[in-house]
């Protein structure tokens, strides 16, 4: 018998028993749509995180007080204090690095914000003009602290809170109070929303100086530092760790925190997460395997007669084998081509039904998918096949 | 030509041996027609299968024209059942989903005949049996007379040098039982031989050569000088 012989032929049997071909096909297909629609679920969510940490900078090095580790037993280390504190002149300092592009120090606060006899507490934040390209805010409308105007009393508000305060009029050019001082409104945030659980649209922005003075503090809570390009993020880590050292008096009490390091733990858990999830979806697979299996050997006994008439008119037992093996592979073909659909039309609703969450699978899930489903389906088919091949002619033709 | 040498074949059931063929040794040559007749359980159904190379000896040897058979492996076996031999079964044997030009079409799919040149036999074999408007009806939706008819043209269309038929109209009632027969005769009279197992006498009579079994021993073996 020959090969496209085989195939045909057995690719008809699958056709004659439709509602037996139909339900088999559809168990193997939602094991392959569910290993692809999951896994598109939380690669989803994989590049949904990554994404929201890209917002907030690129090439981001984080400078904070005080060190990570906790080998040292001093008292501060508790209380969250650091026998050293961060200080604009540090963060000067690493603006002459030669790696680093800008920098922003940052203090943060709360003060009453009050006008138009409007009154509420924000969150302030005390920086300077980098602030907004280095952490990626965009402006709605105005600038904040244009060249040249550095020490001058002006405030970015956030978008909400500029819709609140001056619901009708322009925000820009209006005068509020902060605290006990007046500040001239210079710009407004476009709206962002959350990112990182922080919201951008319930704070204002005040030059650092400001910031220092109204939370009577000399000390900054973060310096912001963008290195020069991608490949620079270690050595300006290295350059800033060695800068404030130096300048803490040999004392190694800052920690620097890179976005990349951050980035790629996210990446390593969540890649993990997708996996596991794919893994658990495969199992769904493997029962299909296991049902191609059953139907197979259901197949088997009710053809004996059948095998019997084909070996007596001249089937050798590896014709016989490879018709149902044939058989076995359509069946998974199928199941397997048709989770492929369904699997991509169901991430492509979810796309649709949350825009925000890229569901795309990864290739290598849907790869493994379809491999998956075929290899069980091929696997589950030997022993049928094998079994139908071993039948004895005479004793299957007694039968009916 | 079939020789067959102190052929022995046991069964056995739970602790009973059972022996189906008891030494026997049967010559038959080409174009004969004979009938093996026989009560169930003489052993007749077991020559036919050791003789259709479906079933193996336990001892003795068998020769097909000139060539000692029990020694070739199963898919040398399996050639020659497709290309000497044809099956005709008191139940038919087809396959229900396919339909009467696709059973007949299957010997000559499983020699590896390419499409065109089954088309053409498939069309000849049809037309020979009268079949040709019945193509392309399933099995279910024949009469008895011809779905047997199909049976013998898939039995046929490989040309083989031997036919055999294991009470061809056991399931016919006998005006299209008679017809079935002389369909028979007349591949017979073409040149094949032609084997019949029936424990109906009057269908064994037919015969030129008749066989009589009983308990696994021929007990009778007459010819007719008329044939």
């Amino acid at each position: 018998m020959t090969l496209p012989d085989t195939l045909q032929t057995s690719f008809k049997t699958v056709l004659s028993y439709r509602i037996r071909s139909l339900l088999i096909v559809l168990a193997m297909a939602l094991g392959v749509a569910s290993v692809i629609v999951l896994t598109a679920l939380s690669d989803g969510a994989r590049n949904y995180v990554i994404n929201q940490f890209s917002s907030i900078g690129t090439n981001l090095l984080v400078v904070l007080p005080g060190r990570a580790e906790t080998a040292g037993s001093f008292l501060g280390s508790v209380l969250g204090q650091t026998p050293r504190d961060l200080t604009l002149k540090d963060a000067q300092l690493l603006g002459r690095l030669p790696q680093v592009k800008r920098y922003a120090p940052l203090n943060i606060g709360a003060a009453e914000l009050s006008a138009a006899n409007r009154l509420r507490e924000v969150t302030v934040l005390g920086s300077n003009a980098n602030l907004i390209p280095i952490r990626h805010m965009k402006l709605a409308q105005g600038n904040f602290l244009p060249h040249g105007t550095e020490r001058s009393a002006q405030i970015v508000l956030g978008a909400k809170i500029a819709n609140e305060f001056f619901p009708r009029s322009q925000a820009i050019g209006q005068r509020v109070r902060l605290g006990d001082n007046r500040f001239l409104v210079s710009g407004v945030l476009a709206p962002q929303g959350e990112s990182m659980g922080f919201n951008t649209d319930e704070i204002v922005i005040i030059p650092i100086d400001y910031a220092q003075t109204m939370f009577n503090t000399t000390s900054l809570f973060r310096i912001l530092v963008e290195a020069k390009n991608h490949s620079e993020i270690e050595s300006a880590k290295q350059a800033i760790l060695a800068a404030l050292k130096q300048s803490h008096d040999g004392e190694d009490d800052t920690t620097v925190i890179t976005q990349d390091a951050v980035l790629a733990t996210f990446d390593r858990i969540l890649h993990a997460l997708t996996l596991a999830v794919g893994g658990i979806a495969a199992i769904s697979l493997i029962v299909a395997g296991i049902l191609v299996m059953n139907v197979m050997l259901v197949a088997v006994n009710q053809r004996t007669a059948e095998i019997g008439l084909l070996k007596a008119i001249g089937a050798t037992s590896v014709d016989i084998r490879r018709l149902f093996f044939a058989e076995a592979i359509w069946l998974s073909l199928a199941g397997a081509f048709l989770g492929f659909l369904l699997g991509e039309l169901g991430s492509g609703l979810i796309r649709f039904a949350y825009p925000q969450l890229p569901a795309w699978a990864p290739a290598w899930a849907s790869i493994a998918g379809i491999g998956v489903a075929l290899a069980t389906g091929i696997l589950a088919s030997l022993f049928p096949a094998s079994r139908a091949a071993r039948l004895d002619a005479v004793n299957a033709l007694g039968k009916r | 030509m079939i020789r067959l040498t102190a052929v022995t074949r046991t069964f056995h059931m739970g602790d009973q041996a059972i022996h189906a063929l008891n030494n026997i040794d049967l010559h038959i040559a080409s174009g004969e027609y004979v009938s093996i007749m026989g009560p169930s359980g003489s052993g007749k159904s077991t020559l036919l299968n050791i003789i259709g190379l479906l079933d193996r000896p336990d001892s003795g040897s068998y020769e097909l024209d000139n060539r000692l058979i029990t020694d070739l492996s199963e898919t040398e076996q399996a050639r020659i059942r497709r290309e000497k031999i044809g099956f005709v079964f008191q139940s038919f044997h087809l396959i229900p989903r396919l339909t009467a030009a696709e059973n007949i079409e299957l010997p000559l799919i499983l020699s590896g005949i390419a499409p065109e040149q089954r088309q053409v036999r498939v069309h000849a074999a049809l037309q020979a049996f009268e079949l040709t408007q019945r193509a392309n009806h399933r099995p279910a939706e024949l009469s008895g007379g011809q779905r047997q008819r199909v049976a013998i043209a898939r039995a046929t269309v490989m040309r083989p040098g031997v036919i055999l038929a294991d009470e061809p109209t056991g399931n016919l009632d006998h005006q299209i039982g008679a017809e079935v027969m002389s369909l028979l005769e007349n591949l017979h009279r073409s040149g094949t031989t032609l084997i019949v197992v029936t424990h109906d006498r009057e269908l064994g009579a037919r015969a030129h050569r008749q066989i009589g079994m009983r308990d696994g021993n021929i007990f009778a073996d007459r010819s007719d000088d008329a044939a």
